[in-house]
């Protein structure tokens, strides 16, 4: 049934004719283009032009379309060329591709210096609109959080447990285990190196102050981040994208209210929560690690831990953790919100969300640390 | 095409055996048969939760069946290898109840994506051939650079119609095409899917709910409920079912209307 397409110049005086035969169907395509665009060169100057597709076997919207190319270029004089032979079937489908507006195709726009330029400047006037968002989103969060405290039975208890459920309880495994191997990691490497000094038994100082100080609290920020921070931009993003957002305000609710400040209430009391379970973790390791592989009797490793640990370290870690929860909050609905129609902006978003999530969270690290120091704790 | 149509009317574009298809404990379609003839339009009617959609996708292959065969385009799917399933999916378009289109791309690139994949074509021909595209569904050149989410629902299903026609397929499946149009837009949507059918020689496989699209645009009406085919035929023989679904469907007021 499929044959070649042809397309054949038969002389036929001061006319122009050409036969079009064969199969002229989209598998065909680059065939018949080249075809076509070798007849259009053959135009010159005569009385009448015909293209004769009485012998065309099979058309479909490509091959009617190089035909009408094809009488549209040889159409450049006085004479206009016409299509003959063509069978009741087909006529419809050449007369619809008639109908196509040849628009040129709008390349994009080069690359230029100027352009480059303007993009460098958009990124930095972008910096100052990315805090103004994080700012407006604190602002709004506050404001609602004020409105259920005056009317608390409009706070969505059901809602904050269940994101508790989900940023809490079932991230408590997974932020126990690595907690518990960077705890144990740490005990190790302080013992390979102190050893050389005799002072293997410091490890147990340098464990207590840094997984309850900083490594505690920063990691477990880290991972929420990671965890929480981007399920909530996707969660909020795809509810924009299908317009269950603009849904929520038509039916008079506010959707700070009822989106974004359960998901922060149940961020800000789960970080402290995983925080404290993560540095337990990180001790038992390091204490396990101590025993093993170290030889501190656990309860030398107690005993030490007691001297070396005053409750200040225990308090400058978990003070920290509200913080930096609603810091990641925060992020992650400005990101979810701001997501636009397509899958690619929901993506860019999530990714931006853990970004910006983690590098606020080492940033206020770095203002607590030169707080705690400054007050001397 | 036409005598081609004539010489192979006997022989199904579909041929659907014994399919059963489950959801855990609830059974959707339980051992049904139906055939879908070249170059006609089938439109698809049932309660809804029937399963009407659950078939469309079953036929396609995103829902797996429990038992049946079946065969488009005389290859059974089941034993097909991967070339001959490539082979016959590009022979088919789709068109979803909500366009399905891929919002990071523009509508141009959304219609030539499939062409892109099978077809070995200049840029120019592939950009011409959008425009074509665009013109039979009725839509201006313009649109061709815009998003999708920033296009209204009717342009949606468009520009979603001009994507499953992209490589000017023998079969093409439409799932509820008018849901959501307002009237003179579905009228103007069941008339262009009867042009294209005469113009392109398409068979078209139609899930619907629209009594007008039914009067319109199909050739033969197949009925489905309790996870069979209960009826198929003509708008005739549909109206002169006995069923009680069907007299209610085929008979209510809003079927009253459309008749006169």
């Amino acid at each position: 049934m499929n044959s070649d397409p042809k397309l054949e110049r038969i002389a036929k005086g001061n006319a122009l004719a050409l036969c079009a035969t064969g199969t002229w169907t989209a598998s065909f395509a680059p065939v018949l283009e080249r075809m076509v665009a070798d007849a259009e060169k053959l135009a010159g100057s005569p009385q009448s032009i015909f293209i004769d597709v009485s012998e065309v076997a099979k058309l479909d919207t490509f091959g009617a379309w190089l035909i009408e190319r094809l009488r549209r270029s040889l159409t450049k004089g006085p004479v206009e060329a016409q299509i003959a032979g063509l069978s009741a079937n087909y006529s419809s489908l050449v007369d619809e591709v008639r109908r196509v507006r040849a628009t040129a195709v709008v390349d994009s726009s080069p690359v230029t210096i100027t352009g480059m330029l303007e993009q460098i400047g958009r990124a930095v006037a972008g910096v100052g609109g990315t805090v103004a968002g994080l700012v407006d989103m604190l602002g709004a969060v506050l404001a609602a959080g004020f409105r259920v405290l005056i009317h608390p039975r409009s706070f969505r208890l059901t809602s904050t447990v269940h994101h508790m459920e989900q940023v809490c309880w079932r991230a408590v495994p997974i932020i126990v285990l690595i907690t518990f191997l960077i705890g144990c990691i740490i005990a190790q490497q302080g013992i390979f190196h102190f050893r050389r000094f005799g002072a293997d038994i410091f490890v147990v100082d340098m464990l207590g102050v840094l997984v309850l100080r900083e490594i505690g609290v920063l990691l477990v920020a880290i991972m929420v981040a990671g965890r929480s921070g981007s399920a909530y931009t996707a969660e909020l993003g795809s509810m924009k994208m299908r317009e269950e957002i603009d849904a929520l305000r038509t039916m008079g609710f506010d959707p700070i209210e009822v989106l974004v400040l359960p998901r922060m209430m149940a961020l800000v009391l789960a970080l402290p929560i995983l925080a404290f379970l993560g540095a337990m973790a990180a001790l038992y390791g390091g204490g396990l690690v101590a025993w093993l592989y170290g030889g501190v009797e656990p309860e030398a490793f107690l005993l030490r831990l007691r001297d070396a640990i005053s409750i200040d370290h225990f308090i400058v870690g978990i003070v920290k953790a509200p913080v930096m929860a609603a810091v990641i909050g925060i992020v992650a609905c400005v990101e979810g919100l701001a997501v636009q129609g397509s899958a690619e902006s929901l993506g860019q978003h999530t990714t931006a969300s853990v970004v910006k999530g983690i590098f606020f969270v080492i940033v206020m690290d770095g203002v607590f640390a030169i707080f705690f120091a400054s007050i001397g704790m | 095409m036409a005598g081609e149509a004539q010489r192979e009317t006997s022989d199904p574009i579909i041929r659907v055996r014994d399919i059963t298809v489950q959801f855990g404990a609830t059974r959707v379609l339980d051992g049904l048969n139906l055939d879908v003839k070249r170059g006609e339009i089938l439109g698809f009617v049932g309660p809804s939760g029937a399963g009407k959609s659950v078939l469309t996708r079953t036929i396609i292959g995103l829902v797996p069946k429990v038992a049946g065969s079946i065969e488009v385009f005389g290859v059974d799917l089941d034993s097909s290898n991967t070339s001959q399933r490539r082979n016959v999916e590009r022979r088919w378009g789709v068109l979803f109840q909500q366009g399905a289109l891929f919002s990071s791309l523009t509508v141009r690139q959304n219609i030539q994506f499939p062409m892109r994949e099978y077809l070995r074509v200049s840029q120019r021909l592939m950009d011409e051939i959008t425009m074509a595209k665009l013109t039979m569904v009725g839509l201006k050149p313009e649109v061709a650079e815009r998003f999708p989410s920033e296009l209204s629902g009717g342009m949606i299903k468009r520009v979603a119609l001009a994507r499953a026609l992209s490589l000017d397929p023998d079969l093409v499946f439409l799932d509820e095409p008018t849901s959501g149009l307002d009237p003179i837009g579905a009228g103007d949507f069941d008339d262009l899917v009867r042009t294209l059918q005469r113009t392109l020689g398409l068979t078209v496989f139609m899930v619907t709910h629209d009594l007008d699209s039914l009067y319109t645009a199909c050739d033969r009406i197949a009925v489905l409920g309790n996870g069979k085919i209960i009826a198929a035929g003509s708008i005739a023989d549909m109206q002169a079912s006995q069923h009680p679904w069907l007299r209610q469907y085929f008979h209510g007021k809003r079927a009253r209307a459309v008749m006169t």
